[in-house]
């Protein structure tokens, strides 16, 4: 499908009184690599949100993949999410006592596909995450770099065209966030888009494109 | 739009249970243990129709080894003091009424037996001595556990047929020449010992001697005191109320008639009540562990809210989490029902071999105890898996 991945027309996002996003407009080709910059209250875990099709935005119109999300019923974007969203957080969010196989087969879960399958895909996006030695391993057997592999390999199963990363590395070393990075470029390499939302701005200042954000508001682009 | 329209997939059943068993896998004391709360309702319901089923299943033997078509026949209470008899002639009219099988009668006396010579008067036991016709047994349906029962020639003679407590009271454990009693001043010699008569209790401390033995050295009066008839199994009404007019014509109104297994099925009765009453509280102790799996997934529902977010960002709907988590209440209380069916069948086994009755345990208990825990399973689940799915997948994301 040809097309903008995401398109933000005006979207804003208010909690009560207090607005989080303020008409917030953004275009994100198929196959980028940007960086979501701010610092903390600026918008930026809200942007994730609406990005993600985890919130609706208040007013403004947001597009995903082809889809007006505002048209769609939460079943249909959870159907969205499932086939063309792959999301990556700080937290890693590993389910303890279950093997990283197991873990990383959950991202098809609700896609449909038969277990044999899925474990099979699992296998293959270990492999490509450099942890084809871990298949049995547990969450806490694993280092804190690894762990966020196993939560990056989870989210690229089935290929979903779109990548969010909250904070991939905020809760790692220097080393094993550089290592997540390069995972991170790698897929984009290989053609997915990938949004990676961050406070670091040397993180942010690599990448060939970066949307920076104050009070909710997209205060400036920089492209490379 | 171009696009084609978008359609969550749906979850293999594998998938459904997998996923519903999650939890208990993750945490699995907190699920056993809440299993057990609806285990201890099952295995108290189970136990308790286990345990009245086995009961009733002995009654029902008992019933059915000495018949329901045995009637008696005694002398009741008159207004005056002197005693009251039943005529001679009664044994022979009963037998004339159609439709009557058999008829037998023991008449009461006065003697009293003892151990031996030694024992003092007053320490009689509590055993009665009859006077016993020799078709006593065949009629009451009793035979002896040890020796045989009296007959035309041991009847004549100083023998004596004991009850099965009565032997066992006064120490006599086998029969023959060397085993003597001690009976109405004079030594008489043990020739049987009779096995527990179910139907007609009071013969178990009862003693035996041959009618004609008895009106010779026990001041017997020959008159019976209870006379026991056999009727037809579908002439046992039109019979019953036909004994006291034709036992004693004269005065039909002292003649007392009663048909022993009605205590029997009496008591049958007494435990189908007592039986609601315990499968009330079984029910009381089922709905406390259902509050307790309600109360263990409203917890687990708090406590998993990242990875209910988790679930939702890779594209579960919220009925998918509302069934993961209705599937989990399901599955642990259906862990606890057929921990409680076995637990149940267990408690019965024992108490009936202690009883030395057959184990029986209906299938519907069985069953409708499995049936019971998903009902309350699915009841205690509902609200929290609708919570879970009501929780807004950015809420539940959010750092703790």
């Amino acid at each position: 499908m040809s097309g903008p991945i995401v398109h933000l027309a005006g979207v804003s996002k208010r909690y009560g009184s207090i607005s989080a996003l303020d008409s917030a407009d953004l275009l994100i080709e198929r196959g980028e690599l940007l960086a979501v910059v701010g610092p903390s209250g600026s918008g930026k875990s809200t942007l994730l949100n609406i990005i993600g099709t985890l919130a609706r935005p208040t007013a403004g119109s947001l597009e995903i993949d082809g889809y007006d999300v505002a048209g769609l019923s939460d079943r249909e974007l959870s159907a969205l999410r499932a086939r063309t969203i792959g999301f990556v957080f700080q937290q890693f969010h590993l389910a303890p006592g279950v093997p990283a196989l197991d873990i990383v087969a959950d991202g098809l879960l609700y896609g449909g596909k038969q277990r044999g399958y899925r474990r099979r895909e699992a296998e293959r996006a270990l492999r490509r995450v450099g942890l084809g030695h871990r298949l049995q391993h547990l969450p806490h057997q694993l280092s804190g770099g690894e762990q966020q592999r196993v939560a990056v390999a989870r989210a690229v199963l089935g290929d979903p065209p779109l990548l969010m990363a909250d904070e991939p590395t905020g809760n790692l070393d220097s080393v094993s966030g550089a290592a997540v990075m390069d995972l991170l470029r790698e897929l984009h390499g290989g053609g997915t888009t990938v949004v990676i939302i961050t406070h670091d701005r040397d993180i942010a200042s690599v990448l060939p494109r970066e949307v920076r954000l104050k009070d909710g508001k997209i205060a400036e682009e920089v492209r490379r | 739009m171009s696009a084609p329209r978008l359609k969550p997939a749906r979850m293999w059943p594998a998938d459904v249970i997998r996923v519903g068993g999650y939890g208990l896998r993750s945490r699995p004391l907190r699920g056993i243990l809440s299993a057990l709360g609806i285990a201890i309702g099952i295995a108290a319901m189970v136990g308790v129709v286990g345990i009245s089923a086995s009961s009733a299943h002995e009654i029902e033997r008992r019933l059915s080894a000495f018949g329901t078509n045995l009637l008696t026949v005694s002398p009741g209470q008159s207004f005056g003091d002197e005693p009251v008899h039943l005529p001679d002639t009664a044994i022979g009219m009963i037998t004339a009424i159609p439709g009557v099988e058999s008829v037998s009668a023991v008449g009461r006396t006065e003697a009293r037996i003892y151990r031996n010579d030694h024992i003092p008067e007053r320490q009689t036991g509590g055993i009665i001595v009859y006077a016993a016709r020799t078709d006593l047994p065949s009629v009451i349906r009793s035979r002896t556990a040890v020796g045989a029962w009296l007959t035309e020639a041991t009847g004549r003679y100083p023998t004596v047929v004991l009850g099965s407590a009565a032997a066992s009271s006064l120490a006599v454990i086998e029969t023959g020449p060397d085993s003597l009693v001690w009976l109405g001043g004079r030594w008489f010699t043990v020739v049987g010992i009779l096995a527990p008569n179910d139907l007609i209790s009071d013969f178990d401390y009862g003693a035996f001697v041959g009618w004609p033995e008895a009106r010779a050295q026990l001041a017997f009066d020959g008159h019976p005191t209870t006379i026991y008839t056999r009727a037809a199994e579908s002439a046992v009404t039109t019979v019953q109320p036909l004994l006291g007019a034709t036992a004693n014509p004269e005065d039909p109104g002292e003649v007392d008639v009663s048909r022993p297994s009605d205590a029997l099925a009496a008591k049958q009765e007494t435990e189908k009540t007592l039986r609601a009453l315990l499968l009330g509280l079984g029910g009381v102790a089922l709905l406390v562990g259902g509050v307790g799996v309600a109360n263990t997934m409203v917890i687990s529902v708090l406590e998993r809210r990242s990875e209910i977010g988790l679930r939702r960002s890779l594209g579960a709907t919220r009925g998918q989490i509302r069934t993961q988590f209705l599937a989990e209440a399901l599955l642990l209380s259906l862990l606890g029902g057929l921990g409680g069916v076995v637990l149940g069948i267990g408690i019965t086994a024992i108490f009936a071999t202690a009883q030395s009755w057959s184990t029986v345990v209906p299938a519907w208990a069985m069953a409708g105890g499995i049936l019971a825990t998903l009902f309350i399973g699915g009841l205690a689940g509902f609200y929290p898996a609708v919570r879970a799915a009501r929780m807004p997948p950015t809420e539940a994301l959010a750092n703790p």
